[in-house]
């Protein structure tokens, strides 16, 4: 959801963000190597403040090797913009570190809707396109420092897989 | 001890930092594209612990240095990085026995420091233990099959062994010296999956962690920070 569809979203300043707004706004950012989700589903969105004038987002980093945490930082603050919310701070807090559980129960559904098998035990894994359960690795390193590259020995089809971390 | 000084997260973060310089330098020139891909992932992950653990030394300094002045305007001198690290990537079969003396290494300091009172270096630490443990899983694999496949191979990933065992026991210096003995487990165990020879050469080379380095540091850290250097500040 991009920020111009969000409910209300008439021009406010860093002094007149509600708490929801703000919130929302924050939640509205996606990350850029899967569209489909939010900072909110993968639970890297710590916390969002709103104190006298200052908009403070908290975000803890997923892989140390994510080169789309930069990209996301950015976003925050552009998201914000649109609505008229200058210097917003985003703050990065490592502790406690980030793990692929913090990822919400509507992100896994997402993920495997788009063709990515969400983080879980590899005797676990079924083929997001035709659920079955065999599923063998081509590559533990994948597309994005977050996946490992599978292949579904039922379909034939390869997908990507959420390393569980 | 449930700190660590400026001076040891920045030997911490040298090592993060010119080991991804040095798996950088495979990117488009691995063996095979899932190699290649791997490669790069990992030197990805060594680079993301270096970033944080720049920007945290900075924090701690409190002399307002940023990752960035940190990794590109230290000088050879001042980088504290283990020899083991700035070694050239050899053949394949020589990067991977780096990686798992290194692996192997990082996998007991990061169990260690994401126990410290510190925070932001045990939430460092707990990402990069996970991390560790996923790269150990790719390079203690490829030694075995190494070692234990062709006569060919088997040569090769001795060959590895044998000439960079003599920057291993730099890593357990100091205040890390009580890494040493998991460490030793593990590699005696995966030496011996892989049909490979412990080194019998008592000799050992010291002097990164006080920044004196072997000849190829110099040039590596020459390559990285050039465009730094000319242009001071440039962003992209």
């Amino acid at each position: 959801m991009g920020a111009a569809e969000l409910p209300g979203s008439e021009m406010v300043t860093a002094a007149t963000i509600s708490i929801v707004t703000a919130r929302k706004v924050a939640a509205s950012v996606v990350d850029p190597e899967i569209p489909v989700l939010t900072i909110d589903d993968l639970g890297i969105l710590r916390s969002v403040v709103v104190d006298e004038g200052r908009v403070i987002v908290t975000i803890t980093p997923t892989y140390s090797g994510c080169p789309a945490m930069g990209q996301m930082e950015d976003d925050i603050v552009t998201a914000f913009e649109r609505i008229g919310v200058e210097g917003v701070e985003v703050v990065t807090v490592h502790f406690p570190a980030w793990s692929t559980d913090w990822i919400s129960e509507d992100g896994q559904r997402k993920l495997r809707q788009f063709g990515i098998a969400p983080a879980v035990s590899e005797q676990d894994l079924t083929c997001p396109r035709c659920d079955a359960s065999t599923p063998t690795m081509i590559a533990r390193f994948g597309s994005t420092a977050c996946k490992a590259l599978m292949v579904c020995s039922s379909c034939g089809e390869p997908f990507d897989f959420f390393k569980p971390f | 001890m449930t700190i660590k000084s400026v001076t040891s997260l920045l030997a911490h973060a040298d090592d993060n930092m010119v080991l991804a310089q040095r798996l950088g330098e495979l990117i488009s020139n691995a063996p095979e594209l899932e190699i290649d891909i791997a490669l790069g992932n990992t030197a990805l992950d060594h680079l993301g612990v270096a970033r944080a653990l720049y920007t945290h030394a900075g924090n701690t300094e409190g002399k307002g240095r940023s990752e960035d002045e940190l990794a590109m305007f230290r000088t050879e001198r001042e980088y504290t990085n283990l020899l083991l690290v700035e070694q050239p990537n050899g053949d394949f079969a020589h990067t991977m026995v780096r990686q798992l003396f290194f692996d192997a290494y990082q996998m007991e300091l990061w169990r260690d420091l994401s126990t410290f009172s510190d925070t932001t270096l045990a939430g460092i630490a707990a990402r990069a233990l996970k991390e560790a443990t996923y790269h150990m899983r790719f390079s203690s694999g490829w030694v075995t099959r190494l070692g234990d496949g062709t006569e060919e191979s088997h040569r090769r990933a001795q060959d590895g062994v044998n000439a960079l065992w003599q920057y291993t026991s730099e890593m357990f210096e100091g205040e890390a010296e009580h890494y040493h003995p998991a460490w030793s487990t593990t590699i005696e165990s995966a030496l011996i999956e892989a049909g490979l020879d412990p080194v019998a050469d008592p000799y050992q080379r010291t002097g990164g962690r006080s920044g004196f380095h072997t000849e190829y540091l110099g040039f590596l850290l020459a390559e990285m920070q050039w465009v730094q250097r000319s242009y001071p500040g440039l962003k992209w």
